[in-house]
């Protein structure tokens, strides 16, 4: 059962929760000072409801991030980042250090969002599901002629239009490799599958999004 | 299907291409792609969509009360631990 320490659990100041997230706030896609991160997970692990404000703060953007690019609502983006950090308290003490634990919290906030999208009707309910899209799998146009390249032609918006529509699996892959910055290693570990697999996925991925973006083009036109 | 990664079909190569990425080929290496426009525009069009997804602009951070939100549940349960 995941250790709470009630003694310790003192309200903390908005301050010592920035102070801590400024650190790296100026650099949303890097990951936390190693060393750091050890220290306060150490002792939020102990019980330690500051260290625990810090992992909180270290984390937080890059996490409301993730949840916030996969809901397109930043209200949900906020309960499933809260969910996502109250699990975290819950399960702290279970950590063993078999991965980073960066990848270890990103593993268990990408399962708070995916339940959320299959309470929510979408049919998502495992990574293994996520990672292995059943429905519409691939892209169906994908053989396409050089008169309709994109290059030079996608806007961030109409992008960011395409991503939301993605089904949840390859808009998962996408966002964090194309769009979060993770590398395959990290997203591999993080959805438990291999690297291959990941890059597979991922070109999937960039693939749909290449038919929804070309789309328009051919509204109206006989094929 | 080929075979052949000499004398690929438009269609052979990028039914394949999902899998030789995961398996780590460089697909601009290869002879397909050395000959086909019409798949190297594929390639580009696709590394075009990874170029302008890196260019997406950062989100702002969660609201500042958040944390106070997440302390307060934190509290609720710790208090409804104890109490059994």
């Amino acid at each position: 059962m995941p250790r709470t320490n009630t003694e310790k659990q003192d309200t903390l100041s908005p301050s010592v929760v920035q102070s801590a997230a400024a650190e790296v706030s100026a650099r949303p896609h890097a990951s936390p000072a190693p060393q750091a991160d050890a220290e306060v997970l150490t002792r939020a692990q102990a019980g330690d409801h500051h260290a625990f404000a810090q992992l909180y703060a270290l984390h937080k953007r890059r996490i409301y991030s993730l949840c916030l690019r996969m809901v397109s609502n930043p209200t949900e983006a906020e309960d499933l980042t809260q969910e996502a950090f109250l699990q975290l308290h819950r399960k702290i003490a279970t950590f063993r250090g078999d991965s980073a634990f960066s990848t270890w919290l990103h593993r268990l906030a990408i399962n708070v969002v995916l339940m959320h999208l299959r309470k929510k009707g979408l049919p998502v309910t495992s990574l293994d599901e996520a990672m292995e899209p059943t429905h519409d799998d691939g892209p169906g146009r994908s053989f396409g002629a050089p008169d309709l390249a994109l290059t030079g032609s996608i806007d961030r918006l109409a992008l960011e239009r395409a991503i939301s529509d993605l089904p949840a699996g390859y808009r998962l892959i996408f966002i964090l490799h194309d769009v979060e910055g993770y590398e395959h290693n990290e997203i591999a570990a993080m959805l438990d599958c291999s690297i291959g697999n990941s890059k597979s996925q991922l070109h999937k991925a960039r693939l749909k999004l290449r038919d929804a973006l070309r789309t328009p083009l051919y509204q109206g036109e006989p094929r | 299907m080929t075979g052949d990664r000499e004398n690929m079909t438009c269609h052979e190569f990028q039914a394949r291409m999902a899998d030789m990425i995961g398996s780590g080929e460089d697909l601009t290496a290869h002879p397909h792609i050395q000959s086909c426009p019409t798949c190297r525009a594929l390639l580009a069009d696709l590394q075009t969509i990874a170029d302008v997804a890196r260019q997406l602009l950062p989100v702002d951070p969660p609201g500042e009360d958040l944390w106070e939100r997440i302390e307060l549940a934190i509290k609720q349960e710790a208090g409804t631990t104890g109490s059994h």
